[in-house]
């Protein structure tokens, strides 16, 4: 890219901002970078550039890369959710196609600053997560690069399990636990005088333990990280301290997987608003109508989210913007407030409620929605009645997509093996990386670990103790 | 605005290496993944009946990053048509469930999509697995032999034959020097700029090497044994390819007689009836005395049956046996025995002792590659290997 070309685009992003700032949107300051393409596919495979080094990043890069290398996919940008936002633009756009980029990324980066879901974000996470790559690779010194990869390893094989919900306190599993010491709290230093405090302390009834041993959690716990950070009795610090690292990488891009369809919905929305309003010339127009058809397009076995959450924000404002009679009547929808519902749902709903509140029959006839499933051999189409599809779509979307599992006895046995229940909602889990996966629990527990789940309608246990697989019905 | 909202820069990120640094780590552990799975690889049908592929795709089972997940085949999906969907539709046929029967030991509900597929060179496997194997017995043969001469004309000189002389370039020296000496042109050739080629005689040492790949077809040999046999097979000849220039293979059938048969015919072709395998050591010692003298060739005659011999035939086995090894570097037997009977042939052979006489039994897959080591052990002080 040659400095007059860095002209063009400077004054095109400075074009672009304006009118993104007419039509309200409310943005970071933006930083632009210009980058190659196999940074580009670093930062995509990463999610961050200054992310920690671990092989499966690399496998994901090689993979992306590759793609790119044989022209099946391209990535044209890559927007981080930090203050100033950070968005990196591939080396080689047209300014045509860095245009459409930069309308799209403003939209974005204010979805960041905007939506309720990313309001609790760490907005420094690019510097958190470099401090984080240099204290892994100092432990790498300390104790062996293996060790410390094993360690993440097993880490990440559980990472989506925190609890991201906004009214939780960001760190402690709750008071009912405070009797119970955490792990690593146990070996205090000692003086030889301690006694002297229980001195001070009101007399326990002796009858105590014969009562019902209390739950341990007294509630499932959802985070698995934190509660395995905390109770875990063999983690090491250096181990503890990678834990709670990986879960605040996690907590940040948690909200990502829980706005795909409404971040993407609302930048695609965006770019087209402000390339509208420009000065386009005839080639321009085609070049931009190209690349933005190559966005949004539609796909036969997935929802694309960018073209999904287009049309449920193009069908929103259409509705308010013009009510029928019986809405206005009823619920007093004043006609012309389109505009202003979508930056309403845009800064409250997650995808979830996105898709609840706002599929509607219509939308699912004109984008021709169906539910398929595997029959026998075949993939095929069973169902095109609207609601189910919209409850399939939610289902979907429940916790980012993972498998809603909780800590449901962390003393499991009285002998400290811990239980976790699978909250099972109607699809089973893929039995084999249950089996796979356990082992990673266990090496972060260091007791046997168990998992029930339902197959088939019933109750099932799997149990690893360190050497051996266990599956029983319940 | 006075201060811009934005800035745009340009930075130099040739020391950004942290993708391709883990890329490498990645392929590292793929490595190590498929160097502990050797044995399950040995035994794989996309590698053995990859004839000629030159990148095979490899299951590794410990590379793919396991969590919970939902099972994708048991759960609904949505999905977006063109506008004419219909309920019953169907959008696509599972390649795997619809391939039915004869997918062989797969038999969960989902064979083949608990693992990662690598993509590994055939080269690279190879070397890994031919790492840990050696030749045993290796004899240097009659030298005349195992020396092939080549002329190669790769010099050029200023004497020579005339019958050799280089036109060309004699007429580019009279070029050069006529316009050094200030008069271009090609005229007056002096002895000064003839050019003549010569030639070198190059000297490879060469070795020759004749398998008997010998085969049991009778009615006993099920489609495990016969695999078994032909994955062996497989290993050997490429891994023989590596060790001589030329390899020449003799596939041997026998169930009653004995025949020549081809390589195709050797794989797919099921016979019946009985089993007689002196019938195929007579065969092989024939051959060899007929055109392959031990002098001048590395003799590897192998054999794999199911162990289901003619009792009274046995006595005769191990005779001819005795009259191979002879002639040969090494015998191999392989017996596939899964179900671990006691066969007639093998409790015939536990008495022969010889060196150059290797037997062992495979009782399952994965034992294919310890056959291998068995018949191609590395010697501790065999530091030829490459």
């Amino acid at each position: 890219m040659t400095s007059d070309d860095m002209k063009q685009l400077e004054y095109a992003i400075a074009e672009i901002t304006e009118i993104a700032d007419g039509f309200g949107l409310d943005y970071y300051p933006m930083r632009y970078e210009i980058c190659p393409a196999d940074i580009i596919y670093t930062f995509g495979a990463y999610g961050m550039p200054t992310r920690f080094s671990h092989w499966s990043f690399g496998k994901t890069f090689h993979k992306m890369k590759m793609q790119y290398d044989f022209g099946l996919s391209k990535i044209y940008e890559l927007v981080i959710n930090s203050d100033p936002c950070y968005a990196f633009l591939l080396d080689g756009n047209s300014l045509i196609q860095n245009k459409l980029i930069v309308s799209h990324v403003l939209a974005h980066c204010d979805f960041f600053k905007n939506n309720f879901r990313f309001s609790k974000t760490n907005r420094n996470m690019v510097e958190s997560m470099a401090a984080t790559a240099e204290r892994i690779r100092q432990y790498e010194i300390e104790v062996g690069n293996e060790e410390v990869e094993q360690f993440i390893d097993a880490v990440l094989a559980i990472q989506e399990h925190v609890d991201p919900s906004l009214t939780k306190p960001y760190r402690g599993i709750g008071a009912a636990e405070a009797d119970r010491a955490p792990a690593k709290e146990r070996k205090e230093r000692t003086f030889g005088y301690e006694d002297l405090w229980d001195l001070d302390k009101p007399k326990k009834p002796q009858s105590k333990a014969e009562e019902a041993p209390s739950k341990f959690p007294a509630k499932p716990e959802k985070d698995l990280l934190l509660f395995i950070e905390e109770y875990s009795p063999y983690l090491k610090e250096w181990q503890r301290d990678i834990l709670t690292m990986l879960r605040d990488e996690m907590l940040y891009f948690w909200p990502q997987l829980e706005t795909k369809i409404m971040n993407e919905g609302w930048a695609s929305y965006w770019h087209q608003r402000i390339m509208r309003a420009l000065d386009l010339t005839d080639a321009e127009t085609i070049e931009y109508s190209k690349l933005n058809s190559s966005v949004v397009i539609p796909s036969r076995h997935s929802l694309n989210p960018y073209y999904l959450g287009l049309k449920i924000f193009e069908d929103i404002e259409r509705r308010w913007d013009h009510p029928t009679q019986e809405e206005r009547e009823r619920l007093g929808r004043e006609p012309g407030r389109g505009r202003d519902k979508i930056f309403e749902v845009r800064e409250f709903d997650s995808d979830l409620s996105f898709i609840r509140n706002y599929m509607t029959k219509q939308l699912c006839d004109d984008l021709d929605l169906y539910v398929f499933e595997k029959k026998g051999p075949e993939w095929k189409i069973t169902d095109k009645s609207w609601e189910n599809i919209r409850d399939q779509l939610v289902y979907s979307r429940v916790n980012g997509g993972f498998p809603y599992i909780v800590v449901q006895d962390g003393d499991f046995n009285r002998t400290g093996e811990l239980y976790l229940q699978h909250n099972y909602e109607g699809i089973e889990l893929d039995l084999k990386y249950v089996e796979r996966t356990l082992p990673y629990i266990h090496r972060l527990w260091g007791k046997p670990v168990h998992l029930e789940t339902t197959i088939e309608e019933k109750p099932v246990l799997f149990s690893y103790d360190g050497k051996k697989h266990n599956r029983k019905f319940l | 605005m006075s201060e811009p909202m934005f800035t745009v820069s340009r930075e130099d990120w040739s020391l950004h290496r942290k993708g391709y640094q883990d890329q490498t780590r990645h392929q590292q552990k793929v490595r190590d993944a498929i160097k502990q799975n050797l044995p399950d690889l040995v035994t794989d049908e996309s590698i053995v009946m990859s004839d000629g592929k030159q990148i095979v795709k490899v299951p590794i089972r410990s590379l793919d990053e396991y969590r919970f997940r939902y099972n994708y085949n048991k759960s609904k999906h949505v999905g977006q048509g063109t506008g004419d969907s219909q309920v019953g539709d169907v959008l696509g046929v599972d390649p795997q469930a619809a391939q039915g029967p004869g997918k062989g030991e797969g038999a969960g509900d989902q064979p083949g999509e608990d693992y990662y597929d690598a993509e590994v060179q055939m080269e690279e496997l190879q070397t890994m697995l031919f790492d840990e194997l050696e030749l045993p017995n290796l004899e240097q043969k009659e030298k005349e032999n195992v020396v092939s001469k080549e002329i190669i004309f790769n010099d050029v000189r200023k004497k020579g034959i005339m019958s050799n002389i280089d036109k060309k370039r004699t007429i580019l020296e009279n070029l050069r020097r006529n316009s050094r000496d200030g008069s271009p042109g090609i005229h007056r050739i002096s002895p000064d700029d003839l050019r003549f080629r010569t030639w070198e005689e190059i000297v490879t040492p060469q070795s020759n090497a004749l398998i008997l790949a010998m085969m049991d077809t009778s009615g006993s040999m099920g489609s495990f044994e016969k695999y078994i046999a032909r994955s062996f097979f497989f290993w050997m000849t490429r891994f023989l390819r590596t060790k001589y220039e030329h390899v020449e293979i003799v596939f041997i059938a026998h169930h009653t007689e004995a025949k020549i048969v081809t390589e195709e015919e050797f794989f797919t072709k099921g016979e019946s009836g009985g089993t007689i395998c002196s019938s195929a050591y007579q065969l092989a010692v024939d051959l060899i005395d007929r055109g392959f003298p031990p002098a001048r060739y590395n003799i590897y005659p192998f054999h794999f049956s199911d162990g289901d011999n003619l009792t009274s035939d046995n006595e005769r086995c191990v005779k001819l046996i005795t009259e191979l090894v002879k002639r040969c570097n090494l015998f191999g037997y392989g017996e596939v025995n899964q179900y671990n009977r006691s066969s007639t042939l093998m409790s015939a052979y536990r008495n022969l002792h010889d060196p150059k006489f290797v037997h062992y039994v495979i009782r399952e897959k994965g034992e294919v590659y310890k056959a291998l080591r068995t018949f191609f052990p590395k010697r501790l002080e065999g530091s030829l290997a490459q």
